[in-house]
């Protein structure tokens, strides 16, 4: 029985091979999480039960045209000075409660804040047309969650000397004062924002 | 400078590269489990908005993906130049949305659909009116939970292309 040598292969091209794939797969990797602007749509509407009045004061009232103007409270205004007049209508003054330009406050019990705290009763109101471009609805939206996100930031480091953000972060990892923190903030200062549904005022240039 | 000079038998000696196909493998292997195909081919051009304050979707398995723009130059002999709505890989009306959303729970083990997310990919340049035409199918089937996709960007005001 002859036992011959089996002859090596040669293996000196495999690391070759595997950077070639390796390259491959280096380039068509995509590493990014997808990233939004999180919204939550209100449920079906019932048709029996109207919605609760609101009072004209509460309501911060933007409406966006064809043309991609806004309208705040009545009067004009670019973009870049929503952010300012949204953070000053959502604080509100809590020491000339009876200013008709600024919201009514509720006293609610919170957390940290002991009982009755005054919070407003904000409502943000946008209501766009139907010829408003996407892009512009998405500009006006993230003013208005990064007046909220700003004024959340500023209450959080005015009470707790951290920041919201941080706050948030340290919730998801499993800080329960922080959580508890987190959801005072967010009791003093909800977001609400409401969405009209979409008049056609304008005709859409074609 | 022949303090450094052993005068031994030097040069010959090759370093084994016997290591690195393993070392390669190993790379290889990881990129190959995190590369995500692209697997829907987009019959529309969608130019995702930027933003700031964005927020990151946590659980890609609980993501559904509804793309509204214009088609492509290639197909707009077919399907016109309005935007219309693509879900998965055909284009579709909106009144199709709430049996792709039942459908796409159906993927979904049953305690955590009410985490559902649909993440709205629409272009830029789109018009409101069959994005709200979108958002009524969605509360209509249900499916409340949304985000609109967006890049990230530190400057919202300048953002280029707008009509």
């Amino acid at each position: 029985m002859g036992r011959r040598d089996i002859p090596e292969i040669n293996a000196g091209s495999m690391a070759d091979i595997a950077f070639l794939l390796l390259i491959f797969f280096l380039v068509t990797t995509t590493m990014d999480t997808p990233t939004g602007l999180m919204r939550q749509l209100p449920p079906k509407m019932d048709e029996v039960e109207p919605p609760p009045p609101v009072k004209e004061r509460n309501i911060f009232s933007i409406l966006v045209n064809a043309n991609n103007e806004l309208l705040v409270e009545g009067e004009m205004m670019e973009l870049k000075n929503l952010r300012e007049r949204a953070k000053e209508f959502i604080i509100g003054r809590q020491n000339v409660p009876n200013d008709e330009r600024f919201p009514e406050f509720k006293p609610t019990d919170i957390e940290f804040y002991g009982q009755g705290y005054p919070v407003s009763k904000q409502i943000i109101s946008l209501q766009n047309d139907k010829g408003t471009s996407y892009g512009t609805y998405i500009q006006v939206q993230n003013e208005l969650v990064a007046a909220y996100n700003e004024i959340r930031n500023e209450e959080a480091m005015r009470k707790f000397g951290v920041s919201f953000d941080r706050l948030e972060e340290l919730k998801k990892e499993g800080d329960d004062l922080s959580a508890r923190r987190v959801d005072a903030i967010k009791d003093v200062y909800p977001q609400r924002i409401s969405e009209a549904e979409p008049k056609q005022v304008g005709k859409i240039p074609q | 400078m022949s303090k450094f000079k052993k005068g031994g038998k030097r040069g010959g000696q090759a370093i084994s590269t016997a290591a690195l196909p393993d070392i390669v493998f190993m790379l290889l292997f990881f990129f190959m489990v995190t590369t995500v195909m692209r697997e829907t081919e987009l019959k529309i051009k969608v130019m995702i908005p930027k933003a700031t304050e964005l927020q990151k979707l946590e659980r890609k398995s609980l993501v559904s993906y509804i793309y509204i723009g214009t088609p492509i130059p290639a197909l707009q002999g077919q399907l016109g130049t309005a935007p219309r709505i693509q879900l998965n890989d055909a284009i579709k009306n909106p009144k199709d949305i709430i049996q792709f959303v039942e459908e796409e729970k159906e993927g979904i083990m049953e305690a955590e659909r009410p985490l559902m997310t649909v993440s709205l990919k629409v272009d830029r340049d789109c018009e409101m009116g069959i994005v709200t035409d979108v958002k009524q199918e969605l509360r209509e089937a249900n499916a409340l939970k949304i985000s609109y996709a967006s890049s990230k960007t530190d400057d919202i005001l300048n953002q280029g292309s707008q009509n």
